[in-house]
């Protein structure tokens, strides 16, 4: 049979299989089990109803059993065995061996460079993108182009970004658009303003920004948010001195002008470009629960802060910002989470290669490739605590979000 | 603390819907003005308009002879208290009161100073560290007021203030309102409602707004007692006046109609020779009528059925003439009148009279 014709059957089946249980085994329970009628009614009325909840939840909790729960504790155990000398227990040894690995060290670091970088531009975006496309006439339809990379799978968005991403030599067409862009440049004055002049203005912005916010949270004393707010002021100081570094470096750097980049393979500059791709998906996310959450704010909230005197920053910040929070955290967590999972666009991208790897990638490498279950185990282990307590404090914003 | 000036003040939308023009009014420093209308009559509108929240589309607004128009609300000098309180859920009560004197840049001694002077002001001393949420209704809405009572404006205005609080409160914060009025003689407050009562009870002056226009302004009283037309007639007071057509039989300092119900009405309102014959409605109140066995009626009634409140009994009255919702209101209680004919007079001082929906009082 053809595959695709296999593959609509399967649908029906399924689909029908859940529908014939769901119909099925609830006739079963009114009409066999407990009917509704005889001397018993009532009771049995009230019994099938208590019955009923389980019957549904029944194929779903057999499944999570099955393909989360019992995976969980199989992947623990094997990450304490070594499978060369007989599934032997061997304690820790697994966890030790990694920790020796310089590749987990750079798997881990990359990871929290993705946790901290993708979910704020993402969320940052999808906000920015939320409250302007609400306020234009076609925003709706720009709404539907943000939204749209969210329908692609991440190795689809992986393969885009290839091309965008790709070499070719000097004298041939460059098919890639970020290296057909740089051959524009000849290092003419063009070249200055666009690639020395404009990024160094942003960078003295960011400079201001940061200082200006540092000074802002090392002044207020507020009793016990004052450690929290002085490690974001030191933060955002380092931030500052960084930015005045390659300010400097910016204008006395040689760039390669008319010689086409291998993007992918400039370490640090490479892992850039790979979150550039899970931001393009994840804005969409983000604008449309953002979105959700700005519609939902009363008017006369906002009318109320212009009678006020607020301007329109003032309006944003201070009246719309602080109603949604609780939803701003929630996005920011269900992307983190997304983020310490990525896998596809990595493997599919670089598989790890040029300092790119991260952990979703360094356990497949381990489990699959190199054979080493232990190791993989570990590291399977390892992102699983990561993601624990992000995934409880997400399901408590989200419950906290839907009782208010 | 101002005068306002509205000239020839529309309001258009999208170019052709037209839901307010030519409205022109003048306010004077101190004075309370409540504008109220059947629901969709454009009050609110003309509210959001003087605030800013609104645009002008046509005429000019003045604020003590400084135009307006195209000043930003906060600007204007004004203040505003929202239907739904507006306050804001994320601020404690006393952010809330101080987030336009902390956007003014005031001193925290000024803001601190404000502050604790409203809160006096509306007993609101032990709730400035508490959210919004943590409030009753009655004290968010004592909060919206103190948030305007801060910035000191030149004018209030208040939406339909008592309309999310339950009945009780709202007699309690209507007269609450009153107080406050009383102790700031000088300011300026516009008020929208769809309550009479609040209307007839806190208003200097009433603003009845009705077909895009003012039907009519006055006193609580000139509106109750003299109204200019057959709409502000019906609109104020509860139940609405009784119009019963006929045709002016007798001219003079006393007028008399012959109903076309049968009886015959004087009204105190003058006419001349010239009226004799015209068709008229004369109006009365249902409290205005009163119940006789002479000859000398204003109609005469089948009770259909009656409704005994207690202090009075509302009498409802088969067709008279060609209307068929005539109300009576005779103090006691009187339900053995239904299904009985009653004959109805009034004072003369009390009936109104009406040609082309217009009051011959006002020619």
């Amino acid at each position: 049979m053809h595959p695709a014709l296999q593959g609509i059957v399967t649908i029906f089946l399924g689909v029908g299989g859940c529908l014939a249980y769901f119909y099925f085994s609830n006739q079963f329970i009114d009409k066999v089990l407990f009917p509704a009628k005889g001397v018993n009614a009532g009771r049995n009325i009230n019994r099938a109803n208590i019955v009923r909840p389980w019957l549904f939840l029944a194929p779903a909790l057999f499944a999570l059993s099955l393909y989360l729960a019992y995976p969980v504790f199989a992947t623990l155990w094997y990450s304490l065995t070594d499978r060369d000398k007989g599934n032997a227990f061997v304690g820790l040894a697994n966890y030790y061996q990694m920790m020796d690995d310089p590749k987990f060290w750079e798997a881990l670091k990359n990871n929290m460079l993705w946790l901290i970088i993708v979910p704020a531009a993402s969320t940052a975006f999808g906000l920015l993108a939320a409250q302007l496309t609400d306020r234009i006439g076609w925003g709706s339809i720009a709404k539907s182009m943000i939204f749209m990379p969210m329908a692609i799978s991440f190795v689809g968005a992986a393969v885009i970004f290839k091309l965008i991403y790709d070499t070719r030599p000097a004298d041939a067409n460059q098919i890639g658009a970020l290296n057909a862009v740089w051959m524009q440049f000849n290092g003419g004055v063009g070249s200055f303003i666009l690639l020395r002049a404009l990024p160094a203005a942003f960078l003295a912005f960011l400079t201001v920004g940061s200082l200006w916010l540092a000074t802002i949270m090392i002044k207020g004393f507020s009793s016990f948010t004052t450690i929290l707010r002085s490690l974001f002021g030191v933060v955002l100081i380092g931030v500052a001195v960084s930015s005045i570094a390659s300010i400097y470096g910016l204008f006395t750097a040689t760039l390669p002008y008319g010689e086409p980049q291998t993007w992918l393979t400039m370490p640090f500059w490479n892992s850039i470009l790979l979150m550039i791709v899970l931001i393009w998906i994840q804005t969409g996310f983000a604008m449309v629960i953002l979105s959700a959450a700005l519609r939902g704010i009363p008017e006369e909230t906002v009318e109320a802060a212009i009678v006020d005197g607020a301007n329109p920053f003032q309006v944003f910040f201070k009246i719309k910002m602080p109603q949604i929070a609780g939803t701003i955290v929630v996005v920011w967590t269900t992307i983190t989470l997304t983020v310490l999972k990525v896998f596809d666009i990595v493997f599919a991208m670089t598989n790890g290669q040029w300092e790119t790897q991260v952990l979703a990638n360094y356990m497949f490498d381990k489990l699959f490739r190199g054979n080493d279950w232990g190791v993989g185990s570990a590291a399977a282990i390892v992102i699983m605590l990561l993601v624990t307590p992000i995934l409880m404090w997400n399901v408590y914003n989200v419950r906290k979000e839907m009782r208010s | 603390m101002a005068d306002l000036k509205l000239i020839d003040v529309g309001k258009t939308y999208g170019g052709s819907i037209e839901v307010l023009k030519d409205i022109n009014l003048d306010i004077k420093q101190g004075e309370l003005i409540v504008f109220v209308g059947p629901s969709g009559c454009g009050k609110s509108t003309l509210l959001r308009m003087i605030a800013g929240l609104e645009k002008i589309t046509g005429g000019e607004l003045q604020i003590d002879g400084q135009v307006v128009n195209d000043v930003p609300p906060a600007q204007r000098g004004i203040a505003m208290v929202f239907q739904s309180y507006a306050l804001y859920p994320h601020m404690t009560v006393r952010d809330n009161m101080s987030f336009a004197l902390k956007l003014a840049k005031k001193t925290p001694a000024e803001i601190e100073a404000a502050v604790s002077n409203a809160a006096k002001i509306l007993q609101l001393d032990e709730y400035l560290d508490r959210l919004p949420k943590a409030l009753s209704g009655g004290q968010r809405q004592r909060v919206a007021i103190g948030r305007s009572i801060v910035r000191d404006p030149r004018v209030y205005l208040f939406d339909e203030p008592l309309s999310n609080l339950d009945a009780a409160l709202r007699v309690a914060t209507r007269i609450e309102i009153a107080q406050l009025k009383e102790s700031m003689p000088e300011s300026t407050m516009i008020y929208v409602t769809h309550d009479q009562v609040e209307a007839m009870t806190l208003a200097t002056r009433i603003v009845v707004l009705a077909n895009k226009g003012i039907a009519q302004v006055g006193t609580p009283l000139e509106l109750y007692e003299r109204p200019e037309n057959e709409f502000v007639a019906q609109f104020i007071g509860s139940p609405a006046m009784n119009l019963l057509s006929g045709k002016i039989t007798e001219t003079g300092a006393i007028t008399t109609v012959a109903l076309d119900g049968g009886g015959s009405a004087k009204t105190a309102v003058s006419t001349q020779a010239a009226d004799k014959g015209l068709q008229v409605n004369i109006g009365v109140r249902p409290e205005d009528l009163i119940e006789t066995t002479g000859k000398d009626f204003v109609f005469e009634g089948t009770v259909k059925f009656t409704e005994a409140l207690g202090e009075v009994t509302l009498l409802y009255f088969d067709k008279v003439g060609d209307n068929d919702s005539v109300i009576g209101k005779l103090p006691g209680i009187h339900m053995d009148l239904r299904g009985t004919s009653v004959r109805m007079k009034a004072n003369p001082s009390k009936v109104q009279i009406f040609h082309d929906g217009q009051s011959l009082h006002y020619r």
